[in-house]
């Protein structure tokens, strides 16, 4: 009998990635777009207690140093104390400088104008709100804010428009959550923040994971699968459920819009973005 | 001239400021300061080195011509070296009368002249994806091969040099070195030890160095263009596919090395793959099979 070699079965998992070799390219990127182009040299995070911005918070840290490193802690007076206590673990782990602002005064100044406003709008008021002094606090501090969306929540729309895509600047927005979790165990990230489960932490008991139906690992190997070019039936084909494959394209699907500029009407051949063509960085 | 026994090459691997033509060139004579202490006979720059490469319509506010891009470039190492002869090679958006390319010259420069030994237009602009270039730019129609002290050379930008076919092409014209200035944006971070982006450039040139018993010399553009960050990583690989030398991914830098051009002769003593393949060439190119016009190029454009 000869012995037959074949490739090996064809996995469900998520995109893995070389922690080493992404941590000198996004340092490296931080490093070229905050100081190089832009003559910045201080990064402000909105630190949330979550993974994403502690992986952000880490690598800004070992960009530009951690005394350059702004983190902002923005409760709300329904957020999980254990929020602020996670993101003052890493505010300990990096030696960031890190401040506290309650936005519940602002947020409920203009929601007692709205009190029929459900989850879903009061939540966006709390995004926006924490945009605002994300930005602000920008000024204040000479930085500039820095984004901490990941890959699978931009494609899943799981984001507030204009609200957590807003900083000119994102290091994690091509990493899926997957790929997230390898980095901060690599970074150093404190475990509490790796193993809880994610949460936007705009209603109690809220997950990301119940919120979306799926797994992020399950939706992160569907997503690489779309990103690749495969159908629904031939990611079906791979092992993945139906019912899950159509969940994951219905919301990639449904959410283009958020991924781009607002629709401006063209009426010339000289329409900016459409005609009028300059690289961000000119 | 007798073509020379050795090549003292350098590369200098540039992060030019976006859209800053003169700032990029005193940066360039920064490194042409250097590398006169100990000069080269030749200096690879990497493919837009003046202006960065993702431009959209800014393309047409930065192309020159290539009198005046060799002229700038000549100028720069003349002042920098104290009037030393070297060749140099470099990438830039050229504008011929109003039709622009991504171009490429190998100028040779003395101590008050410069001549422009040749000018290669990118054949093969990748617009897929990230990338943008037939929509602003036009594509160049010819693989030229061209003589030089150091003996017959050919130019190909980035992408030109991802077909197998056109080194091969180079090759067959009597090319013994490649000249690859090339803008690479890196991605592929599953891989392990670094971009699967970088691997793939430095496989598929070592397989045509080996291939064809040729030295390549290339040079590739760094820094980040709005998230998109080039990858470096310029090297040299001999005629046995060895790299002799190798730039970082995100720093610019100089990197050298003295080839021996003998070496040429030698390893396609050892592997006489290219003298095989001229031999073959007709047979394979001639196929009736092949998707290819028959009566000349012209009749491609009908």
């Amino acid at each position: 009998m000869l012995p037959i070699v074949e490739p090996s079965a064809t996995l469900l998992e998520p995109p893995g990635l070389d922690p080493q070799v992404t941590t000198t390219w996004l340092v490296a990127f931080l490093r070229d777009e905050l100081i190089l182009r832009r003559k910045i040299l201080r990064a402000v995070i909105g630190l949330s207690g979550g993974v994403d911005s502690a992986v952000t918070a880490f690598l800004c840290a070992r960009a530009l140093g951690p005394e350059n490193v702004f983190a902002i802690r923005m409760p709300y007076r329904a957020s999980n104390p254990s929020s602020l206590t996670d993101a003052a673990l890493v505010v300990n782990a990096t030696g960031i400088r890190c401040v506290t602002i309650d936005i519940s005064a602002a947020v409920d100044g203009y929601l007692q104008c709205e009190p029929e406003a459900d989850a879903r709008r009061r939540g966006n008021v709390m995004a926006r709100t924490r945009m605002l002094v994300l930005f602000d606090q920008s000024a204040k501090f000479d930085g500039l804010p820095i984004g901490t969306g990941n890959k699978t929540e931009r494609l899943l729309g799981y984001f507030t428009w204009h609200a957590d895509d807003a900083p000119p600047v994102n290091p994690i927005g091509d990493l899926f959550k997957s790929q997230i979790w390898t980095l901060a165990r690599y970074l150093g990230v404190p475990e509490p923040l790796i193993e809880k489960a994610p949460s936007a932490d705009l209603e109690a008991g809220q997950t990301d994971e119940a919120d979306l139906g799926i797994s992020y690992a399950r939706a992160d190997a569907i997503l690489a699968c779309f990103l690749q070019g495969y159908s629904d039936v031939a990611t079906i084909e791979r092992g993945f459920n139906r019912e899950e494959v159509e969940l994951v394209r219905r919301r990639v699907e449904s959410t283009h819009w958020k991924r781009h500029l607002p629709t401006t009407a063209m009426l010339s051949n000289t329409a900016i973005n459409e005609f009028y063509l300059r690289p961000v960085d000119y | 001239m007798a073509d020379a026994l050795a090549l003292r090459a350098a590369i200098v691997q540039m992060k030019p400021e976006k859209g800053e033509y003169s700032s990029n060139l005193r940066s360039a004579r920064e490194a042409f300061v250097q590398l006169a202490a100990d000069p080269p006979n030749l200096v690879v720059l990497p493919e837009a080195a003046m202006t960065g490469y993702f431009l959209e319509g800014a393309v047409y506010e930065l192309a020159v011509t290539a009198q005046r891009f060799a002229g700038d470039l000549a100028a720069t190492w003349r002042e920098a070296s104290g009037g030393q002869t070297a060749d140099l090679a470099a990438g830039f958006f050229e504008n011929d009368a109003g039709t622009y390319y991504n171009s490429a010259v190998y100028v040779h420069v003395e101590s008050r002249d410069e001549r422009i030994v040749h000018v290669h237009r990118k054949m093969f602009l990748p617009t897929y994806g990230v990338f943008d270039e037939e929509r602003f730019l036009s594509r160049g129609r010819h693989l030229g091969v061209f003589e030089t002290d150091f003996g017959r050379m050919a130019l190909l930008l980035c992408e030109d040099a991802c077909h197998a076919i056109t080194a091969t092409l180079a090759a067959v014209k009597g090319a013994r070195v490649l000249i690859v200035p090339s803008a690479s944006p890196g991605r592929g971070i599953e891989a392990e030890g670094e971009l699967a982006s970088i691997t793939q450039w430095r496989d598929t040139l070592r397989l045509a160095a080996i291939e064809h018993g040729i030295y390549v010399i290339y040079a590739g553009l760094t820094g980040f263009e709005g998230g998109k960050g080039m990858t470096g990583s310029s090297f040299i690989v001999d005629p046995r596919g060895s790299v002799l030398v190798r730039a970082p991914a995100t720093d610019a830098c100089i990197i050298r090395a003295d080839l021996d051009l003998r070496e040429i002769d030698r390893a396609r003593a050892t592997l006489p793959l290219l003298g095989d393949l001229a031999a073959a060439l007709p047979d394979l190119l001639l196929d009736p099979e092949l998707p290819l016009p028959r009566g000349g190029r012209d009749a491609a454009d009908r």
